[in-house]
């Protein structure tokens, strides 16, 4: 995969876009199977999205508490400073939100998911699974991707949460802000339909995205250490790049 | 067997803080939290020209948000604008020579009700009409009466609404 | 290039399947007979005709093997010659290019998934690196096929599991995670996870690799008692032909993607065939050369090729 130079390489790419399609077409079919391991499933969404609630917490809290030291300054400029709830709000739910959590679970959970299956692949447990009359599609990658797509949105809205209250700490208990004028501006302008809930259609795609690469580069990695490193890296590299170019294709068609 | 259970108490428990937060986001940073007022009542206001006022926009008396605007229409035989608004239950005792108007929050913020309390001794009653209102003010008219009169106490009188305004203008009934 | 490869495979197989009595035919006729004793419950694996190219390299040639039921039957071989690629044909995760695997009547390389995961439901599999899913404990290892195909109350999991553990001496390593486990220990793990539905057929590979002797000897008894007392078929792939004297009943030597050698481990160790003389003996080179196909060796070295003549 990583042999070809030149020319070929964007050949390689494709055939990868096109057999990372191929494999969400068979995730799909095992889908039904896999809902008889619900119990892998929880146990995926507490790796994927628990396992992640530090991280996300964290971050979006100092997001939060940024946008509200920057955007309080760039808003006194034009004496506008009464909107800050409102544009926090309007940029974490619209785009910080998603797309930073994509990010984020890409390189927490993604990596985490890819190295896992590739290792399964190389100690032979994939292989185990199968003959043991265990489809490891249905077993080991439809309950990863599901997680993926689970865990998402949760954490962008819990990203979005801590986010609000990192700008209103620094908003209102540190720059002096009104309390009221904060929440009534924000509430008075933020659409549940047209900005929270567009938010998270877009983090429901970045699961979906981000959780079916890491997943493929898991299962078809070449099963040696190397091929995992590798793995894990283009796992990162590829759903920084799909992430931030769908969130392109999506705001243009959903705003 | 029991460390199965606690990874699914503990998904139930992550799934669930997701619910809230989003929950969250939509009722308490949004619109939304502008519908769940509890009980209220309704009073009418006539209005030449509503500019920008929008369904759900705040009503505030002394700067603090009583209610919000439940519906916007136009009278069709008298061409004027008639909004209804409905005032939270709590604030039963607003005097019924009470004025409303409507006015913008910052220079290029929403805009919302602003009521001015009068001195009657009675109060509103739900389905009550407000007498006197002052119309949104139109940044264009007043460009354009500046531009027209040029005189700078004039448009100095016209470019505060806020403080003048609202007891100047007499209802046209 | 895949493509051509692949043609000239099909052309391969299709001119042997063109003359099947001819060499074949004769192969059999000359080793069969004295080797493989008649068994009154028949063959529980029969292949016929398997022909296998990897790589460019031709794997199998129209190779023929009965399995008989209820025995142990070991095929041994030098590296390379296809071993553990004649075990993934016989579960069906690899497909020949030509010929016939039944098991137990079933022709696996035509099954559709569904029957094939059926028929891998009855055969156990011991993987040469065990295999053993790390995120779980032994016992849940052991429970996996249990608690994936049948949906039996917890209770009746537990006894059937450690009845398993018992078997193989490792009730006490129950809770134990596969990291915390010794190579051998792991192994009897796995064996015991390949026996926990009482399979029909259980297929090792290499189960001898690796281990100390102590270790080797318990690995040698279970397979023994294993396929005594369950009374099932078992096929191991293995080099170490001291380990294998002791538990195979029936051995098959393979080179040049044929039968080379059948017989009892006795039979073979009499060694009548350059094949077995060198396999058994360890000689560095006979029938299997010491060198690697390669060119003129003084060519490969600069010398002129006339230097010579």
């Amino acid at each position: 995969m990583s042999r070809a130079r030149g020319p070929s390489m964007a050949g390689d790419a494709l055939a990868q876009v096109g057999a990372c399609g191929l494999f969400l077409l068979q995730i799909l079919a095992a889908l039904p199977a896999s809902l008889r391991h619900v119990r892998e499933t929880v146990r995926q969404v507490w790796f994927a999205g628990a396992m992640s609630l530090v991280i996300i917490m964290t971050c979006g809290l100092f997001v939060g508490m940024v946008l509200g030291l920057q955007l309080y300054y760039v808003l006194s400029i034009f004496g506008g400073t009464a909107a800050l709830g409102t544009v926090v709000s309007l940029s974490l739910y619209r785009e910080l939100g998603p797309v930073v959590t994509a990010l984020l679970f890409a390189g927490r959970a993604g990596t985490s998911m890819t190295a896992e299956i590739g290792l399964m692949r190389a100690t032979d447990q994939i292989e185990a699974m199968e003959m043991m009359a265990v489809d490891p599609l249905a077993y080991v990658v439809a309950p990863r991707f599901l997680a993926g797509v689970i865990a998402m949105p949760l954490l962008a809205c819990i990203f979005n949460a801590l986010g609000i209250f990192g700008a209103h700490l620094v908003g209102v208990a540190w720059l002096g802000l009104d309390n009221g004028t904060f929440w009534s501006n924000m509430t008075s302008s933020v659409d549940v339909w047209k900005d929270v809930v567009n938010g998270v259609w877009k983090s429901l795609a970045f699961g979906a995205v981000v959780s079916l690469i890491a997943v493929f580069q898991g299962y078809t990695t070449a099963p040696t250490s190397e091929g995992v490193a590798y793995a894990t890296t283009r796992t990162v590299v590829a759903s920084s790049i799909v992430v931030l170019a769908l969130d392109f294709v999506m705001t243009a068609f959903l705003m | 067997m029991t460390q199965r259970r606690s990874y699914q108490v503990g998904t139930g428990l992550f799934i669930l803080l997701g619910f809230a937060a989003l929950a969250y986001l939509a009722t308490q940073t949004t619109s939304v939290a502008n519908f769940s007022q509890g009980p209220s009542y309704a009073l009418k206001a006539r209005f030449d020209n509503i500019g920008q006022l929008k369904l759900r926009a705040p009503v505030k008396l002394a700067g603090v948000r009583i209610g919000s605007v439940e519906s916007i229409a136009l009278d069709p035989s008298s061409l004027e604008a008639q909004v209804t608004v409905a005032i939270d239950d709590r604030y039963r005792d607003i005097p019924d020579d009470s004025s409303a108007s409507i006015f913008t929050s910052g220079l290029l913020g929403d805009q919302y009700v602003g009521i001015k309390p009068g001195g009657s001794p009675d109060m509103f009653k739900d389905g009550d009409e407000f007498v006197l209102t002052q119309s949104s003010m139109q940044l264009e008219d007043l460009i354009g009466k500046f531009l027209v009169n040029g005189s700078p106490e004039k448009s100095g009188a016209a470019a505060g609404p806020a403080d003048a305004a609202p007891s100047t203008s007499p209802d046209p009934h | 290039m895949p493509s051509g490869r692949r043609g000239g495979a099909s052309a391969k197989v299709a001119a042997l399947r063109a003359a099947p009595s001819g060499r074949n035919g004769t192969q059999r006729v000359a080793q069969a007979p004295p080797s493989i004793p008649a068994v009154p419950s028949g063959n529980l694996v029969e292949v016929r005709g398997l022909a296998t190219v990897l790589g460019g390299k031709t794997i199998f040639d129209g190779l023929d093997l009965d399995i008989a039921r209820g025995k142990v039957t070991a095929i041994m071989g030098p590296s390379g010659c296809g071993k553990t690629t004649l075990l993934r044909h016989i579960t069906g995760q690899r497909l020949p290019d030509a010929g016939s695997i039944r098991i137990d009547g079933a022709d696996v390389p035509r099954l559709p998934r569904q029957a094939l995961f059926e028929l891998r439901e009855k055969i156990g599999f011991l993987f040469q690196n065990s295999a053993l899913l790390t995120d779980f404990t032994v016992f849940e290892n052991v429970a996996f096929p249990l608690r994936q195909h049948l949906d039996l109350p917890e209770e009746l999991v537990r006894n059937i599991v450690l009845t398993k553990l018992q078997a193989v001496g490792l009730r006490g390593a129950a809770g134990l995670t596969p990291a915390e486990l010794s190579g051998g220990m792991a192994r009897r793990v796995a064996l015991a996870r390949a026996i926990v539905r009482d399979p029909m057929l259980i297929l090792y590979d290499e189960p001898f690799v690796g281990l100390d002797p102590i270790a080797l000897n318990q690995i040698v008894k279970l397979i023994r008692t294993l396929n005594d007392t369950l009374g099932v078929t078992s096929i191991l792939v293995a080099h170490e032909f001291s380990a294998v004297t002791r538990v195979a009943d029936q051995v098959f030597l393979l080179a040049g993607g044929k039968v080379a050698a059948a017989g009892t481990p006795a039979e073979l160790a009499r060694g009548d065939s350059p094949w077995t003389r060198q396999f058994f003996g360890g000689e560095a080179d006979g029938p299997v050369p010491f060198q690697y196909p390669a060119g003129d060796y003084a060519a490969d070295l600069g010398f002129p090729a006339a230097g010579r003549a």
